[in-house]
């Protein structure tokens, strides 16, 4: 096996009632990295992980998930790779050390009762422990989720929205936690749908309707996707969108705060067509990096545009 | 595939013991259902019913027939609610079930007893149900005796004693076997446990399914077996306690004996309890929800009732059923707890009950085993 990789598949495919919902899917993942798997609601994130985790078998395609195969070798996987569902998938009617205990018996964790109390403390649910897991707020249940999935030290995290539907503080906190969990060795994977957590992976795919539309590392995504963005600043800029929308090598107008980002493929004939805008005194042009979102808006259209 | 592993399916009991503790439904239906079923069959069966409606026709209208009238009253077992004229109307009464007796007395009655000459006493009983008119029937002799020795003291027939003063005939209708009531309690624990056992262990699985936990579950290392026998194990502490509650009922309400050895009996419980278990997981791989699996529990659970020799004598039904009936462990139960606690049956004697339910299991077990999903396609 490959050391430095703890995700290399190929060409995975999965269809459910003849509908294809993974549609040839590669992704590699070096080890000890963030990768993020973004992409809307439906695009196939949760399959996709359910196929790396020996949950779904995938119609097509092969690969290996920390060294073992994908399809033959589930049961290996199950054992080092800790897996947090996005719907919270453990016992409600079990309170919190309860579900640990569970969890760390099922992997054979040594020292159990004590890793378990160390998990709870450093969870900072002790006076929780005996609270029934069905009756915690969202946010806790989604630490006590991860608190879960890590019991057995795996090698390799993947979790399914563990961000959805959290109060951002709560989120920004999660976030913290996974980057911690990555500086002690561990790969993550973890899917959202929230664009701006793409800026906080190391690595990053974007998926639409099954399909990988872009893969590497953030910068790597917007170096790649040929984009060009012009911010502008100034008065009345619901016009102004009004008007660059009449452009057709302005291919986007997204409004970002009090400025507005106009980004095409073209550089120059975005340059052209602005030009008469540019000139405008009560307007302040600079031009800038494209943002993760504007990329993503762009794939997604352009595959659109494919599709009819 | 990986192996079974000890400590995987002691979590999984720990787990489900935990679960069953704290959910209501599992106790509601642990005690509650033995209580009702014994409650329903238990007394609507075998009860000593009394004030029974009862039919006279009376030809002989004198001081010794309504002597004998009172005293069949005050046993407090007949309930003289008709008086009737004819034999006809007697029978359409008791064909329609509004009496359950018709006691006749014929026409010359009192002179043919004061003679000495043993005039007959004819009581028809309907006795479709015996065990609801066996004891009134077994009162009648003694009743018939004391009641008319009081009148007959002075007369010539007194001294001859009031004995043999009557002859009484009894005719039980339409069922004129019957039943030992000791036969239905025995029985009942089999229908208990195969209710309740299915019922519990079907909704097993189907519920991790339906709470999404199945998905957790499936993603950890543990094998199909680990998470079936684990899933079984709690409920067969529910099906003891159940036995219990049973064979108390049945010695202390019911006064059932138990000829045979109280601890081969609670040996052999088991199997058929972990046969019935391991029905229900089998049923709850395949259902995909709880109704589905609460509709597969019925499915099993009429047939067994029927086709066992619970409702109905084994040997009565036609061969097929017959056939059918062999394959359910409830049959063998019934024979094995009726063989231990009526007829004193020792091991040797069980044992041809036993293997047929281990038999059952084992298919049983491996048919869940070729169903569980390990995925979630
Ligand atoms: N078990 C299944 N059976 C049928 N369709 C499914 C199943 N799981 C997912 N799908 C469909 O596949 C598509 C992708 O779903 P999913 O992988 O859950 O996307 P995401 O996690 O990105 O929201 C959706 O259209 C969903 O309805
Ligand atoms: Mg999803």
């Amino acid at each position: 096996m490959s050391e430095a990789v703890a995700i290399d598949v190929q060409g995975l495919s999965k269809s459910f009632d003849g509908k294809r919902v993974v549609n040839n899917l590669s992704l590699q993942v070096p080890r000890g990295e963030i990768f993020g798997f973004l992409g809307p609601n439906g695009s196939g994130k949760t399959t996709s992980i359910r196929m790396l985790c020996g949950l779904l078998i995938p119609d097509a395609g092969e690969g290996k998930c920390l060294g073992y195969d994908v399809i033959r070798e589930t049961a290996q996987i199950k054992r080092e790779v800790g897996y947090m569902t996005q719907r919270f998938s453990l016992y409600e009617d079990l309170s919190v050390r309860e579900n640990m205990d569970f969890v760390a018996r099922i992997y054979g964790v040594e020292n159990r009762e004590r890793v378990v109390n160390a998990a709870i403390e450093r969870l900072g649910l002790a006076q929780r422990r005996d609270q029934l897991a069905g009756t915690l707020s969202g946010g806790w249940k989604q630490r006590l989720a991860l608190a879960t999935t890590t019991l057995h030290n795996p090698k390799l995290l993947l979790l399914d929205e563990p961000t959805a539907g959290v109060d951002p503080k709560a989120r920004r906190d999660f976030w913290l936690a996974i980057h911690d969990l990555a500086a002690e060795g561990i790969t993550v994977l973890v899917s959202t749908h929230y664009m701006d957590e793409a800026e906080r992976c190391h690595r990053l795919a974007y998926l639409s309707y099954g399909h990988i539309l872009a893969q590497g590392t953030p910068s790597e995504v917007v170096t790649n996707s040929g984009l060009t963005t012009w911010m502008v600043k100034g008065a009345n800029l619901n016009q102004l969108a009004e008007d660059l929308r009449g452009l057709s090598d302005a291919a986007q107008i997204v409004p970002f705060g009090d400025a507005l980002h106009v980004s095409g493929t073209d550089a120059e004939r975005l340059e052209a067509a602005l030009a008469p805008y540019l000139a405008q005194a009560d307007l302040t042009w600079t031009r800038t990096q494209p943002g993760l979102e504007d990329v993503f808006i762009q794939l997604v259209s352009e595959a659109v545009e494919e599709k009819t | 595939m990986s192996r079974f592993s000890w400590p995987s399916f002691v979590a999984i009991v720990v787990k489900e013991f935990i679960q069953m503790r704290r959910d209501r439904l599992t106790f509601a239906m642990m005690v509650g259902i033995p209580m009702i079923q014994l409650a329903l069959f238990g007394f609507a069966i075998n009860s000593d019913p009394r004030h029974l409606p009862t039919a006279v026709i009376n030809a002989d209208q004198s001081e010794f027939s309504r002597t004998f009238l009172a005293a069949l009253k005050n046993s407090g077992y007949f309930e003289l609610t008709r008086v009737v004229q004819s034999e006809a109307e007697a029978n359409r009464l008791l064909d329609e079930g509004e009496v359950q007796f018709v006691v006749t007395i014929p026409a010359q009655f009192s002179r043919d007893l004061l003679r000495g000459e043993r005039p007959s006493l004819l009581v028809e009983a309907d006795a479709t149900d015996p065990s609801a008119t066996g004891n009134a029937i077994a009162a009648l002799n003694e009743l018939a005796r004391s009641a008319l020795a009081h009148d007959l003291k002075g007369s010539a027939q007194g001294a001859a004693g009031g004995a043999n003063a009557v002859e009484l005939i009894i005719h039980r209708r339409y069922n004129p076997e019957g039943i030992t009531q000791h036969n239905i309690v025995p029985g009942l624990m089999g229908v208990i446990l195969t209710m309740t056992m299915i019922m519990m262990t079907g909704l097993a699985i189907t519920r991790e399914r339906e709470r999404g936990t199945m998905e957790h579950l499936l993603a950890m290392p543990v094998n199909p077996l680990e998470v079936m026998l684990g899933k079984i194990m709690p409920y067969i502490l529910v099906g003891y306690i159940q036995v219990i509650l049973i064979l108390a009922a049945s010695t202390f309400i019911f006064n059932v004996p138990i000829q045979g050895s109280l601890l081969l009996l609670l040996l052999c419980v088991l199997l058929f309890i972990a046969a019935n278990l391991s029905v229900g997981i089998m049923f709850s791989t395949i259902a995909r929800n709880q109704m589905q699996a609460m509709q597969m529990t019925f499915f099993f659970f009429l047939p067994s009732m029927l086709i066992t020799g619970f409702m109905f004598p084994f040997r009565g039904m036609p061969v097929w059923a017959q056939r059918v009936g062999e394959i359910l462990p409830l049959t063998h139960f019934l024979r094995l707890v009726r063989g231990i606690m009526l007829k004193g049956n020792g091991a040797l004697e069980t044992l041809p009950h036993l293997w047929p339910m281990a038999l059952f299991m084992l298919v049983v077990i491996a048919l869940g085993l070729k169903r569980f999903k390990r995925t979630l396609d």
